[in-house]
Order: C-alpha cells, then structure tokens, then sequence
C-alpha cells in the first residue's frame, strides 16, 4: 500500500447518523443507547449463528462430503456388509426382530451426529477465545457472552440437522428405516449430539491452552464411547463391568432413544422417558455451564 | 461546558491481591480526544476495558454516556467503537466481510451495513482489499480495517487501545491522518498510548497514569509547561562517564535527569548550558538540544523512562 494523501477518501460518517460533537445531551445518548442496544439484545444469539454460518461458507465443501459420504460409507460397510453376514449366519431377524441393518442404522445417525458435534464445540471454542480471539471482538459489540454460547448451539443444531437429514435420506435410500415415525430419529440424533456437545463446549471453554486435552478427549472420551454405547451391538452383549459406559453415555441414550423411533425397540416407558431426560439434562448443565465460563473469561 | 460522556470516579479494577487501577478519576466531553498516557503495565488497557463495558470495576463510579456499565453494557458498547490492543479481526472471513458481520452485532439492517463497509473501506484505504484475506493485510492495512470496523456502528466514542504500536513510521501516520479526519468530525476519541508524539498529535487533553494511578492531567503543552523545562541538552560522555560527569553539573541548567546512556539538562536555553560545559572542560561524544516532550513530563513524575 502506497501513502496517499488524504483527498478523495469518503468520509465515514455519510448522512445517517449521529455524531457526538453535535449531540445533545447524556440524556439523548441514553435514549439512542437504550434504543439501539434492543435488538442485539434480543437477537444476539443469532446474529453469532449468522457469524457462523458464514465462516461456514469457507469448508462447506468438507461438510457437504462428509454428509455424504460417511452415511454411504458406514451404511454400506456395516449395515450391508457386516450386515449381510450376520443374516447369513443368525437370520434376517437377528437383532431381536429386525435386520443388523435396521439396528445400527440409527445408531449411526446419532453417532455421525456426535462426531460432528465434537468438530463444532471443541476447535472454533478454542479459535473464539484464544488463537483468533473473535469472541473478545464480539463481546466489545452489544452482544453478551451467553449470547455468545448460544450463537454456537443454535449453529451446531442447524448443522447437526442439515447432516442428519441428509443422513436418514441415506438410511431411507437403503431401506433401514421400517417405522414411519422413524423421521423423529432425527430429532433424537441433533439432540444426542448437543447433549454430548455442550458438556464438551464448556470445558474446551475452560482451557487456556490445547496441550492436546482436544485430541486426548477425541480418542479416550469420543471414541470408546462410539464403541461401547450399544452402536454395533446391543450394551447387554457386553459384561456387566463394561456396561456403565453405556448408562452414562449420551450416545448409548441416543441410539436406543433412535431405535424406538426408527423401528420401534421394545422398552420399558420408563426407559425411554429416562433416554429423553437425561440426554436434555446433559445439554441443560453443559450450556449453562459454558454460558458461565465464558461471561468469566471474557470479562477480565 | 456541555455534559461529559465519560465520568469516571476512583475507578478500581482488582486482580486478586494487585490493584492494576487504584483509583482513577476523570471526565471526558463530547468531541474531546482524550488520552492516558504510561508505560506497559500502567492499567491503561484494564480502564479502557472498564470504560467499553466488558469488564466489571471492583469499586468506584463509572457513567458512560449517563448508563452504568454493570446493568447496561449492551447498551453502552451499542454507543461505542472498540480498537484493541491486539486485533481480533477474523481470519475465517475476507475484509468486507469483517465489516459487515461486525455490523450485525449491532442489529443493523443488512442493506445499511453493507453500504456503511462500502464507506468505511473507503475511508480506510482499502476498498481494493475488499475481497481480501485478513491475513494477506500489512500489520498497518489490519489496524485500519479494525478501525474501520470499529465505526460500523457510528459511534459516539471512539476507543482505541494503543492504536499504533508496531506499526512501521509510515503506517503510523496514514493512521494519525485517519483518527484526525474522526477528530475534525467531532468523534470522541479516548486513546492509550506509551508513544508521546502519538498523544501529543491527536490528544487535546491527557492523563498520565503510572501503576494505577494519575500522575498528571492537562493538554500536551500544559503538561510540558508545569512539568519540564522549555528545552532539553541531552549529552553523552559513554556509559562508563556518565554517572562521573554528573557529579560536577552543580550550577547547570534547571535539573540533570541522569540516564544509563545520556544525561538530560533541563534548562530554557540548551545552547547556553552546553557552553557552560565546555567552559569546565566537559566534552561530551555528542550533545543534543531538543524542546521537551512529554517524554521528559513522565520521566519527571515517575523518575523512570516510557519506554523501557
């Protein structure tokens, strides 16, 4: 960039607007505060989620390939593939009635929702507070810290339900889905996938700097927990001294609460009414917690 | 005199045990352009952080605009345009569209805040960057483009935390001529500085903080005045002298500031003092004769150098 001179530049101040010199007195400028601070006030969740959306833009690409390719990928090799010899062996009802297929489907679906999940709570976090410090920018904006937090879950939420949609179309496309209330699968998985994020999001919010915890917590929280939450087979196979990372697990709720939907598991009521409350539990606490630790660090 | 916009009262910020503002007042008017002046450390950024509503004060009064920052942050920040020390522009976005996201925090229509960065791209010299990375910026091009963001809102005030620092000399004045042109217009400017050219350029009045603290306050040249003398002989006798030579300055000049390096005469005709060296048969490696700046009104107050 050469020094220019001056001549030529705009002001930025055309038209609109007030200017301070001019102003009357404090008790305008209150008023015109007041006026203004309304919306973000009320809205300033969603102005975040608009930020997001549009820093989104930039990998759409990966999250289109990955919405596409990981149903076609894990569909085929597991329901399909490992499904077919499953069937072979134990009949087409071996999963207590229903195909291999039929069962894992919705397991799936909830379980490409946590993955994703995990991607959006933990790396943009850590970019928001600390490597490209956006989240200060914000907060020097009307808008508040929570605001912030809450900008990103109804971000992921959007995601979450852009990926699983194209995901049940999938699972529909390979005939997994035999319920015709199996569409509230969807709703199950965006919900699994915040009840898992949201914990995720306020400690990742807690972290002055990534050591590593990320990664750490992606292959000894996020992956026995894709294992042993009753995915590929059910939490019962399992001894009982395994089957406590199931009970606590929100993927293991997740899926059973899919199944019912999907293809109708037989549960207890109880049971499923447990899934539901403990999967909003978990997103209750982790949001409010991340909400809480955020107005405490942005506030220094 | 009309309201001021900015009052505030023993204004205390405690980390723990350590004070980093222990009980600053001031006032600030509409259309002034105000500046705390201090070395690092000084608490000039944790003020600025209180004034923009996104730090709560321990103790004392504190009125932006007639709201107080602990109910009505939104509010104030709705008012005012933010310079950080460090830019948190975002690297995930192109230049415009910094601009226009930074707009939708403050509720603004879409249309109106995409012809405002059209403006202020303008204004900031760098409308053929529009569809650049932020990263591919000059540190200078980053600091103007968060300046530009920061009046997206058209704000009643304008903070800025240490606007030039880094920047290389022509990048600096690109950037005084900017802030000057919000001046002319009557934007309240409040500025943190440690560069005393750069507050005696855009301040008209000026506090000068140290630990916490004010130490002065008035206009550049009021504080020049009460505090220093009209010239500056800085002479050098090498490291190993200095402190020797200083010893046998009795009679000379109004004060002797001795530095690691250099002393400083304080006098009102420099010229005069040196001749006075000469004559005892001090010649120092160089001699200098400059006006006071406000450099030498901190070292006075403080006994220690801005920048160290």
């Amino acid at each position: 960039m050469t020094l220019r001179d001056g001549r030529g530049a705009t002001s930025p101040s055309t038209g609109s607007g007030h200017r301070s010199g001019q102003a009357g007195s404090s008790a305008t400028a209150s008023e015109d505060a007041l006026a203004a601070a309304r919306k973000p006030r009320r809205y300033g969740g969603w102005y975040v989620a608009e930020h997001r959306f549009r820093v989104m833009r930039a990998y759409l690409q990966t999250v289109l390939a990955t919405g596409i390719g990981s149903p076609v990928l894990y569909l085929f090799a597991m329901g399909v593939g490992l499904g077919s010899l499953i069937s072979h062996n134990m009949g087409d009802q071996a999963m207590n009635g229903v195909s291999y297929l039929t069962f894992v489907a919705p397991a799936l679906l909830a379980t490409a929702a946590m993955t994703a999940a995990s991607e959006e709570f933990t790396y943009p976090i850590m970019l928001g507070f600390k490597w490209n410090p956006t989240f200060f920018g914000m907060n020097a904006s009307p808008i508040a810290a929570g605001q912030i937090i809450d900008g990103v879950v109804i971000f992921v939420i959007a995601r979450l339900l852009g990926t699983c949609i194209l995901y049940y179309a999938f699972m529909l496309l390979f005939g997994a889905v035999p319920s015709v209330w199996g569409f509230v699968a969807i709703v199950v998985a965006v919900l699994t996938g915040i009840a898992f994020g949201a914990p995720l999001m306020a400690y990742v919010a807690t972290l002055e700097q990534d050591t590593g915890q990320i990664a750490m917590l992606m292959r000894f929280v996020l992956l026995p927990l894709s294992l042993f939450s009753g995915t590929f087979f059910p939490l019962t196979a399992m001894p009982i001294y395994l089957q406590w990372i199931g009970w606590i697990s929100p993927l293991w709720h997740g899926t059973q609460l899919a199944r019912v939907f999907a293809y109708g598991l037989a549960e207890p009521l109880w049971l499923t009414i447990v899934h539901a409350v403990y999967l909003f539990a978990l997103l209750a606490v982790g949001w409010l917690l991340a909400k809480r630790i955020a107005a405490r660090r942005l506030n220094k | 005199m009309p309201e001021p916009v900015i009052i505030a009262r023993d204004l205390v910020k405690k980390y723990k045990e350590f004070a980093a503002v222990a009980g600053i007042s001031f006032e600030v008017a509409p259309g002034e352009s105000f500046g705390l002046l201090g070395p690092n450390g000084a608490g000039k950024s944790t003020t600025m952080r209180m004034v923009g509503a996104v730090s709560t004060r321990t103790s004392g009064d504190l009125s932006i605009l007639g709201l107080d920052p602990n109910g009505y942050g939104p509010e104030i920040r709705s008012q005012l345009g933010v310079v950080p020390q460090s830019d948190n522009l975002d690297a995930e976005l192109r230049v415009r569209d910094n601009l226009i996201v930074y707009g939708r925090y403050f509720g603004l229509p879409m249309r109106h805040v995409r012809t405002r960065a059209d403006e202020l791209l303008e204004f900031a010299q760098l409308s053929d960057k529009a569809k650049s990375k932020v990263d591919d910026l000059s540190g200078g091009m980053k600091r103007r483009l968060t300046i530009a963001r920061a009046l997206i809102n058209d704000p009643r005030i304008l903070l800025l935390d240490e606007p030039t620092t880094g920047l290389d000399p022509q990048a600096r004045h690109i950037l005084w001529d900017r802030l000057f042109r919000l001046k002319e217009q009557g934007t309240t400017l409040v500025l943190t500085t440690h560069y005393m050219d750069e507050a005696e350029q855009l301040c008209d009045r000026l506090v000068v903080v140290d630990k916490g603290t004010i130490m002065a306050e008035g206009s550049p040249a009021s504080l020049i005045r009460d505090y220093s003398s009209r010239e500056v002989l800085e002479v050098r006798f090498g490291s190993e002298r200095n402190a020797q030579v200083a010893t046998q300055l009795d009679g000379v000049g109004e004060r002797v500031e001795v530095l690691p390096d250099r002393i400083l005469i304080y006098t009102d005709n420099g010229e005069r003092e040196l001749v006075k060296l000469t004559e005892r048969g001090l010649e120092p490696i160089t001699s200098l004769v400059r006006r006071s700046s406000l450099e030498d009104v901190f070292l006075r107050l403080t006994g220690r150098s801005l920048i160290e």
